[in-house]
């Protein structure tokens, strides 16, 4: 007798639910956006295009979903967001928000604090700010300002948006959605299935595989494909490259690709569908300055949808991730088929827009080292503008320290060459230095030099990022020697 | 004329004043105030994307449109030939084209059209052209265009006695260079046009516009049609700040063009890159100052050549660097001073008008050159700044129009020094300086004197219309557009209270030049003043025929009617207004008015630099704290304290939202907003991943706003002051904080810190002065 339970068939419709309905859709292109969706087909215009790259929030919606039984609400950016990507998830916009004609508590405190002018970034504040509403916690000024870093207003200067923010986000959500969450939650629970999602045909396809197995076989067979987590840079590709993407495999609905090992002895290993925003509390244990390189990673909108491995697998010279993890001695997990291998982070970035990754291999994980009591780790990001912003340059240190002396050193660098670099001849020049002679870092800072050749772009000039490659080198080594005067800016404006 | 106290020139209201809601409050947080995209597209609506040139400056030789007419989709493609009009889209010179023809201009400029089903098939069609153009090295900056002379007007100035001889003379001189950037609009909602053909020639646009008027001008000019068969309809814009006065013209043009020669309706939204790429921006300047002063930093005579970067074409550059010339003092007496200007021309985009129009670039010049006066004299810059405000007997601009209520400035200045505690956190700052070597604090209190009216004298007019329906109901149109500052609010505030009616009585309705023609652009912050008097002279005309009807039916004097609480009164009879209306239908009382407004007094001889160009004067003043940090040049503002003079608010909360909003934006224009063009005159910060405007960790953590709340002595709307732009320039308070936060690490050296304030930027000062020292 063949106990083999029998594959589940693949389903070919995407389901979500919409305005109190299951949506389903058995014909669309996989490069269709959820704004381009709502705007053109359901001719729902209450949700805006202010750039069509996930940066201004003009566009921001809420997806509502089970994680771990609870339903959550997340604000993401519905320009760069595939229209795919919606399946199993519950789809909020702007206008589902009042109650006829009483409007939202946040609607009704954006109106009363005169926090709209223009009002065309209003719809996505709006939903950033329901989105906090229903968070479980009580927002703060700080909790606000991360959570609108990824909307952009021009007209108020945010001041009445964080006071209609404070003034209706009190940790105790009485709307309309919190009395209707049993109902609503039943309705995502009923799309939940354990099916292959394949719309579409083998030319084009929008695809969400179930599991890591049917992953890795149907990459296999489609190398080709792009593999969309976030979607938070392919949607990039779609909305500004117009690259015409035919075969597209979306990651969110993979089981395990989200896994989670945290043990206190061993490294933290997140898997690669792991949002930037759920990695983030866990990598902040680790060192709080990786807390804060999170923190300013993109915004809300980008954390809740881009993922660790997304970070890491797109290569970028001037991902946040990748330098900070590198520093740590982390390393990133690939699997081809059924085989996995592991190796060094460093390893993993070849040349500019060039990894070790084989046709048919993806990230399964990212593996992130503890820090030993010798062990002294600091990251800083430099920005032109403090939160939402990429790095002009990026760097994260490690030292293992023998008393007042550095053992051995790990330094790396976003920003700062084509890909996230170490930087081999200022380690070395940093062992043996004390932490109570300034004078013996010099030859570290100075041999960053023959490190790296940086490039002058619009973020920063070559001179610049030499400059403060050295000068971070430096702080990192003040702190660590131990400072008495202020050594950061940020806390000083966090203490006002 | 000193100040007064609104009690004593304004009278009693009910609807004006009061700090009402924007009006589209509701409507906003909903998701249902439609803006150009929003409205439900006719059957049948095409959409229209721009091919534009790889090259920044040269002759197009070749253009091959093959690939284009043959992509899915697309229904027609337009180049220059297809113009039945005049290929001009400019609002002053005649020296911009809508579609390339031979020369190229800038980087990105217009070539063709693609007109197709959708948008994405459009987009994708303007990327298959092949265009040959015969390069020539292109001139992109500020020092190349000084190199090849180039220009887009004449050099213009105005000088009071003898500057050079005043500076030479005096006991001590100072001079620097300083290089001010320019800054994109960044409003939210991209330009848009939606162009519906009609019978015959007839065409209507909705378009995203600050200028209706002009966009119906240019859009009959190139379609070759009289202004009559052209309407223009603007309910909202997404943001405008200048961006979509003249620039909106443009896209509104290519709508209607696509529109007459396919017969369907077409629209124009640009994507945001492309939007950068193809629209002007606040032109970047060069000032080159001199300045002479005494022992107490008194100024003997200032010397100042403004070096404005206009870009490909002139544009409104001519009244924006002569903006600039006129705030070159901003309110300080110049015994002696000479203001010149030249009108660069690049191969780049043709910048434009941008809240405070030049205004801004004038007036950071003199501000730059006070701190520079104080560090030299060991002075506190507010002392420095003090002692060369106007005074009594030292009243007049620099180009001679007397500053009738400057002591308000002072007042102003008076106030928020002890307000914001200046003096006390001074010496807290210094003292953490002392023992901070990483991270160091600077201060500044800096004033702004803003000239209200446009400087082209026949733009001071304003119409409007208002009808009263017999249910009592009033329509109210007027010239002015709605861009988020919240003119439809105060101007249907104006007519509520006119009629003594509640608010709710008015409906506000989409400008139209079918309904109010030859209005003026909504710009030079004048909206209210202009739209708001013509607005009351409108609702005036029905209510005095209203008050002699009832004079007439009820027997008693005209004047004796009073028009409150939804009522009209005279002794013991009343009637409601709706009654009233109704009454006055029957009675064949004309109900409807178009009313009309010219800025008395003002008048300004170019030629001859003489005049009165401005009504009256805005005032502000600001307190900004900021940290730097000196390894890496990163800054936050830690404190900023704002006291504005608005006048007799007509709205206290939409004139606060404009003051802390015009001073967020001033702070980005200032600190993060860097446009960056290559040598090949590409702009390489073309989206928001590159340019960067505030984001809400960007408001200062501490941040008070105040108005100065007293009648304008002018007889201006109900005693206010005009809002839009002049509050943008209290951002100089943080640059002059950065600057006193730069000195603080070496206070030997003169710091030399160009705008914006990047990291890199300041860095770049603390670099030079250790240099210097």
């Amino acid at each position: 007798m063949n106990l083999q339970t029998k594959p589940v068939e693949p389903r070919h419709a995407l389901r979500f639910q919409f305005r109190g309905r299951e949506v389903a859709l058995e014909r669309f292109s996989p490069r269709r956006t959820v704004l381009d969706w709502l705007r053109e087909d359901e001719r729902a215009t209450g949700t805006k295009e202010g750039c069509a790259e996930g940066d201004c929030g003009a566009c921001t919606v809420v997806l509502a979903r089970l994680r771990g039984g609870r339903l959550t609400y997340e604000a993401v950016n519905a320009c760069i967001l595939l229209l795919g990507q919606l399946d199993g998830m519950e789809l909020i916009t702007v206008e589902d928000l009042a109650d006829g004609d009483t409007l939202h508590p946040v609607q009704q405190a954006m109106v009363d604090h005169h926090g709209s002018q223009c009002g065309f970034c209003t719809p996505g504040i709006v939903m950033s700010l329901f989105a906090a509403y229903h968070s479980g916690a009580p927002a703060t000024t700080a909790s606000l300002c991360d959570q609108l870093a990824g909307n952009l207003c021009r007209c108020t200067g945010y001041r009445p948006i964080l006071t209609a923010g404070l003034a209706t986000c009190n940790g105790a959500p009485n709307d309309r959605f919190a009395a209707t969450a049993e109902q609503r939650a039943d309705a995502l629970g009923a799309l939940a299935d354990e099916a292959d999602l394949f719309v579409g045909d083998e030319s084009q396809f929008f695809a969400a595989p179930a599991s890591l197995d049917s992953l890795a076989a149907l990459y296999e067979r489609f190398p080709d494909a792009t593999l969309v987590a976030g979607a938070t840079d392919v949607g990039l590709w779609i909305t500004k490259q117009l690259r015409d993407l035919k075969r597209v495999i979306g990651l969110g609905r993979v089981a395990g690709l989200d896994a989670i090992v945290n043990k206190p002895e061993a490294p933290l290993s997140l898997g690669a569908g792991v949002t930037l925003l759920e990695g983030s509390p866990l990598l902040r244990a680790i060192h709080p300055d990786l807390g804060e390189v999170m923190r300013r990673f993109g915004s809300v909108q980008v954390r809740v949808s881009g993922t660790v491995g997304g970070n890491i697998a797109n290569g970028s010279p001037i991902g946040d991730l990748a330098p900070a993890l590198m520093a740590l001695g982390g390393s990133v997990v690939l699997r081809k088929g059924a085989a996995t291998r592991k190796l060094r982070l460093e390893d993993f970035f070849i040349a500019y827009g060039k990894q070790d990754r084989a046709p048919g291999e993806f990230v399964l994980a990212v593996e992130a080292p503890r820090l030993a009591e010798r062990q002294q780790y600091r990251a800083f990001k430099v920005s032109k503008r403090f939160d939402e912003d990429i790095s002009a340059v990026m760097m994260a240190v490690r030292l293992d320290l023998e008393g007042r002396r550095v053992a051995a050193a790990q330094i790396a660098f976003g920003g700062m060459a084509a890909t996230p670099k170490r930087a081999a001849s200022a380690e070395k020049a940093l062992i043996g230095a004390s932490l109570d002679d300034p004078a013996s870092w010099r030859a570290a800072c100075a041999a960053l030099s023959s490190d790296f050749t940086p490039l002058s772009d619009q973020r920063a000039s070559a001179g610049y990022r030499m400059a403060v490659a050295a000068n971070l080198v430096e702080r990192a080594l003040i702190e660590i020697a131990g400072a008495s005067a202020p050594t950061r800016i940020g806390d000083l404006h966090a203490a006002e | 004329m000193p100040p007064n106290d609104v009690a004593e020139l304004a009278a009693p209201t009910s609807v004006v004043h009061k700090p009402l809601p924007h009006d589209s409050a509701r409507l906003h947080v909903q998701g249902s105030a439609a803006y150009v995209d929003d409205i439900r597209e006719p059957d049948g609506t095409l959409h229209v994307a721009i091919g534009m040139a790889d090259r920044a400056c040269g002759v197009l030789t070749s253009l091959d449109l093959s690939e284009v007419r043959a992509a899915p989709g697309v229904v027609a493609v337009l180049t220059a030939a297809d113009i039945p009009g005049k290929n001009d889209i400019a609002p002053v010179f005649a020296d911009e084209p809508l579609l390339a023809d031979t020369e190229v201009m800038f980087h990105g400029q217009s070539v063709f059209a693609v007109v197709a089903r959708n948008r994405d098939q459009a987009r994708r069609a303007a990327r298959l052209a092949k265009i040959d153009i015969d390069e020539q090295p292109p001139s992109v900056t500020v020092a190349d265009a000084l190199k090849t002379g180039a220009r887009v007007q004449d050099d213009y100035a105005f000088a009071r006695g003898d500057a050079k001889a005043a500076i030479d003379a005096a006991a001590h001189r100072l001079e620097g260079q300083f290089s001010i950037g320019g800054q994109e609009h960044f409003y939210l909602e991209g330009q848009a046009s939606l162009a519906i053909p009609g019978e015959g020639d007839e065409m209507t646009v909705h378009a995203s516009s600050q200028d209706p008027t002009e966009t119906q001008h240019i859009v009959a000019r190139v379609l070759g049609v009289p202004d009559a068969f052209v309407t223009v309809e603007t309910r909202r814009m997404g943001g405008g700040f200048g961006g979509k006065e003249s620039q909106a013209c443009t896209w509104a043009a290519l709508a209607a063009l696509a529109a007459r020669i396919t017969g369907h309706p077409c629209k124009v939204r640009l994507d945001r890159d492309d939007d950068f790429i193809l629209t002007g921006k606040r032109h970047d300047f060069r000032a080159d100052w001199r300045v002479g002063y005494d022992d107490r930093g008194v100024v003997a005579g200032y010397d100042v050549m403004l070096n404005a970067r206009c870009g490909c074409s002139a544009d409104l550059s001519p009244g924006v660097v002569d903006r600039a010339m006129f705030h070159a003092g901003n309110g300080y007496w110049l015994p002696h001073a000479s203001i010149g200007s030249q009108r660069l021309k690049t191969n780049t985009v043709s910048n434009t008008a941008f809240r405070g129009f030049g205004g801004p670039q004038g007036m950071i010049a003199i501000e730059r050159a006070m701190d520079a006066i104080a560090r030299e004299r060991g002075l506190d810059p507010l002392d420095v700044r003090k002692a060369n405000l106007l005074r009594t007997g030292f009243e007049q601009t620099p180009y001679g129009q007397t500053v009738e209520d400057f002591e308000t400035q002072a007042a102003i200045i008076e106030d928020l020094e002890a307000t914001s505690d200046y003096r006390a956190r001074r010496k807290r700052i210094a003292a953490f300086n002392a023992t901070s070597p990483i991270i160091k604090r600077g201060i500044a209190l800096t004033p702004v004197m803003f000239g209200i009216s446009f400087t082209l004298i026949p733009l001071n007019q304003a119409g409007a219309l208002v009808h009263v329906y017999s249910d009592g109901s009033i329509h109210l149109n007027h010239g002015g557009t709605e861009m988020g500052q919240g003119l439809f609010t105060k101007v249907a505030q104006i007519v509520a209270e006119e009629f003594g009616v509640p608010l709710h009585f008015v409906r506000i309705t989409a400008t139209n030049t079918a309904k109010v023609p030859n209005a003026s652009p909504t710009a030079a912050s004048s909206g209210t003043d202009l739209n708001g008097m013509a607005a009351k002279i409108a609702a005036g005309a029905i209510k005095q025929r209203m008050a002699a009807f009832l004079a007439e039916h009820w027997g008693v004097p005209v004047e004796a009617v009073e028009f409150r609480d939804g009522f009209a009164f005279a002794g013991n009879h009343s009637m409601k207004f709706d009654a009233l209306a109704k009454a006055c239908r029957v009675a064949r009382v004309q109900l409807s008015h178009a009313g009309h407004y010219k800025t008395p007094e003002i008048h300004w001889d170019r030629a001859k630099a003489q005049g009165r160009p401005f009504f009256y004067f805005a005032y502000g003043a600001a307190c900004s704290e900021v940290a730097i940090d000196t390894l890496t040049g990163e800054m936050r503002v830690l404190r900023s304290d704002l006291l504005h003079d608005v006048g007799a608010s007509i709205n206290p909360a939409i004139d606060i939202g404009q003051v802390e909003g015009a001073f967020i934006q001033g702070v980005g224009w200032l600190t993060t907003e860097e446009l960056v063009y290559d040598a090949k005159g590409r702009l390489t910060t073309h989206a928001p991943a590159t340019y960067k405007i505030p984001v809400a960790s960007d408001a200062p953590p501490i941040f008070n706003t105040r108005l100065h709340n007293r009648a304008n002595p002018t007889p201006s709307i109900y005693r206010s002051k005009a809002v839009g732009e002049p509050p943008l320039m209290l951002a100089i308070s943080v640059y002059s904080a950065i600057l006193d936060a730069v000195h603080a690490t070496n206070p030997k050296g003169p710091p030399k810190l160009e705008a914006p304030c990047t990291p890199e930027s300041i860095l770049n000062a603390i670099q030079s002065l250790n240099g210097a020292a």
